[in-house]
């Protein structure tokens, strides 16, 4: 690993995105835990590719386990984001979760897209911010920002 | 504790904003999420309570107990085969074809729903087809178990045999009076295919018929009255949630062989084997045609054209919801315009029915809304989905098996939710979806046609379930229970005397007039309706 020092604007600049991922996962989050009638099951079941994997998850027996794991997954992901505690684990759990949505509807030519804002080949938000999220698990920057400051610090001051 | 202290003590004000700055932040997510959130359902419950629409099923009719119904079905086609799955007997091809579909497709559901629906203590006791094909159909696949079928050569024979409580009449529509008005006389209940009638004067001899008969139980089949939305849209109306409804356009478009009733020709078919004669009945005599035999929705002498055949269903469907019984005058047109194969009734055609005293009750100054038009349009050359739309001055309802209600941006009754922002014309105020838990399959074009309008399956707990079926048990159970089934006489008299004036414009090329009090179409000296509506030109 690189273990040049960053300059103080690179630590700022890796924070910002770090905080901003984590407002992005926790906000769907509760957008989605506030809104009982919600459900993956749409979203799930037009999958593209895949396809049986996803029917099954979506099937009655299961959608709501995987309702509530989502809305657990992206809250928790989030909170250990902004308020950096836990942020590799955070960004293992925010990449598992993106790889999900990417594959259930990836950007391949010859697929269909379904509803997007932009147009995208292969390379689509999700991917970025999966990405962004290795950046991230290389660069926690705890130190910098994050609550788990307080025990480390805590750590080095008993010590 | 002292050393805890200590410890933050030495922090500086940096260092505190640097361990414990994600904690507003995630509190100023976390709210802001949860507010939003929460003010959206307050809203929408908002909405819900103002509209207070109760979306409910119709009322599931009566027990299947008692002795078994004893039937006979008279027309072993296309839909008599689908009226018999309907009453739970499969043909045995049919069966068979499913079960190789649901193995190639495991969402292809058929045949499970078929064998899922329940049992409506019947006997299929008789069948009647001039067709030797069809009727030996019938027979290999209903002589089984404790189920004996009978072949008749003729309706009469099978009416009058003294082995069936009831018949289902399913022959084409030069014959649905005539088989309805013989078998109301010997007494056997009678579920008699849309359009109730084929010509003006029997509509009033059934009619009559009908009323000397009241403990025969007689139904029409449109069978799209038991469609789950139908309440719910009814409820709309009457809570005046649309307000005064000035137009509503219903339509019809198809783009297939099927949809144009170009069905196939059996290889079998010949003289021989067609009762042709009996076929013709009281139709003009034509030598043996097959073409005419097979596709006889084609002519006015059998068949009743896109007025009778498929603006019936259209005319029923808001004939339930709005009642707004026989329209006081038709202007129809139309042509030929895609299918020029020899047919003689349009594949093009709009029928207008004015209603000038006709009212949903409205929201403005009194006396200053009334009357609506019902507009019929439809083309066999394109299948471009319009749907069903019913306008009123306040809001508009597109009517299917799902129903969704839209603000009318100049609505008088909702401008103060509008000006608020509370409302936004373009987004559904209201939303009925009773699939909402289930998937659909829908096997072709046509069929898509038929779903959207609720007549090939409705729903009921979120589940599937064949409207038909839903239409027959009703019928069924009023001959065991007693009641009186949601089409029957009344509705039957204005749908066929609505349809007919629409055949009749389009052939006179003129507004066609009705005479309530007198209950007459308002005729010209020397004109004979019947000749008009029935002549192949």
């Amino acid at each position: 690993m690189n273990t040049q020092k960053l300059t103080t604007v690179q630590n700022y600049a890796l924070v910002l995105l770090r905080v901003l991922i984590g407002w992005h996962f926790l906000y769907e989050g509760i957008i989605k835990a506030y809104n009982p009638s919600w459900t993956s099951k749409g979203y799930l079941l037009s999958a593209s590719i895949l396809k049986p994997f996803f029917t099954w998850i979506a099937s009655d027996s299961l959608v709501s386990v995987v309702d509530t794991l989502n809305i657990v997954g992206l809250i928790a992901v989030g909170a250990s984001l902004l308020i950096g505690m836990k942020v590799r684990w955070g960004c293992i759990a925010g990449i598992l979760l993106l790889l999900l949505y990417y594959l259930a509807h990836p950007p391949f030519p010859g697929l269909p897209q379904g509803p997007a804002e932009g147009s995208y080949w292969v390379v689509n938000k999700n991917l970025i911010e999966m990405v962004a999220l290795w950046v991230i698990y290389q660069f926690p920057l705890i130190s910098v920002f994050g609550i788990e400051n307080l025990f480390l610090k805590k750590k080095t001051t008993t010590i | 504790m002292a050393n805890d202290n200590n410890f933050f003590q030495k922090w500086n004000r940096r260092d505190m904003l640097k361990t414990l700055g994600g904690i507003p932040l995630f509190g100023a997510v976390w709210y802001s999420g949860a507010s939003l959130t929460g003010s959206a359902k307050r809203e929408k419950q908002f909405l819900l309570e103002t509209l207070n629409i109760k979306a409910s099923p119709p009322p599931v009719s009566g027990p299947m107990s008692g002795k078994p119904v004893r039937l006979g079905i008279i027309g072993y086609g296309i839909r008599g085969e689908q009226l018999c799955r309907a009453l739970g007997f499969a043909s045995t091809a049919w069966l068979k074809e499913m079960h190789e579909s649901s193995v190639k497709n495991p969402k292809d559901t058929r045949l499970a729903e078929f064998k899922a629906q329940e049992n409506l203590n019947i006997k299929l006791a008789a069948i009647c087809d001039v067709f030797d094909t069809r009727a030996e159909k019938a027979l290999e696949s209903f002589n089984k178990g404790d189920n004996k079928i009978k072949r008749f050569r003729t309706h009469t024979e099978l009416i009058n045999s003294g082995e069936v409580d009831a018949i289902v009449i399913a022959a084409p529509d030069h014959w649905h009076a005539p088989m309805a008005i013989e078998a109301l006389n010997a007494g056997v209940h009678v579920y008699v295919e849309k359009p109730m009638t084929h010509n003006v004067s029997e509509t009033y001899i059934l009619r009559e018929t009908v009323l000397k008969n009241p403990t025969t139980i007689f139904a029409v089949g449109h069978q799209h009255r038991q469609t789950q939305s139908f309440l719910t849209a009814q409820d709309i109306i009457n809570k005046k949630i649309l307000g005064h409804v000035s137009l509503v356009e219903t339509n019809t478009n198809r783009n297939d062989d099927n949809g144009a009733w170009q069905y196939e020709i059996a290889d079998t078919a010949n003289p021989k084997t067609i009762d042709w004669d009996l076929f013709l009945g009281n139709a003009p005599k034509e030598d043996f045609n097959l073409e005419h035999f097979f596709r006889w929705r084609k002519w006015w002498a059998y068949g009743s054209g896109l007025s009778g055949d498929l603006m019936t269903h259209d005319y029923d469907r808001i004939n339930c919801i709005l009642r707004m019984g026989i329209p006081s005058s038709v202007t129809a047109s139309g042509g030929i315009y895609t299918h020029r194969d020899g047919r003689n009734v349009p594949d093009v055609m709009q029928v207008n029915m004015e209603y000038p005293d006709f009212s949903t009750g409205g929201s403005q100054d009194a006396g200053k809304e009334k009357g609506m038009t019902f507009i019929y349009s439809a083309t066999l050359g394109n299948q471009f989905d319009r749907g069903t739309v019913l306008m009123g001055h306040d809001g508009s309802m597109e009517l299917g098996n799902r129903i969704t209600v839209y603000a009318d941006p100049r609505s008088t009754k909702y401008a103060d939710l509008l000006k608020e922002q509370r409302i936004e014309a373009g987004v559904p105020i209201y939303q009925y979806d009773p699939s909402v838990n289930g998937t659909d399959a829908v096997t072709s074009a046509t069929a898509k046609y038929f779903a959207n309008k609720g007549l090939l399956w409705t729903y009921r707990d979120g589940k599937r379930v064949d409207s038909t079926f839903l239409h027959l048990r009703e019928w069924l159970s009023c001959i065991r229970n007693g009641g009186t089934p949601s089409c029957s006489i009344k509705e039957g008299f204005e749908e066929a005397i609505s349809a007919h004036m629409g055949g009749l414009s389009y052939k006179l090329g003129r507004r066609i007039d009705w005479d309530p009090i007198a209950q007459r179409i308002i005729t010209k000296p020397g004109e004979d309706l019947d000749a008009i509506l029935l002549a192949n030109k």
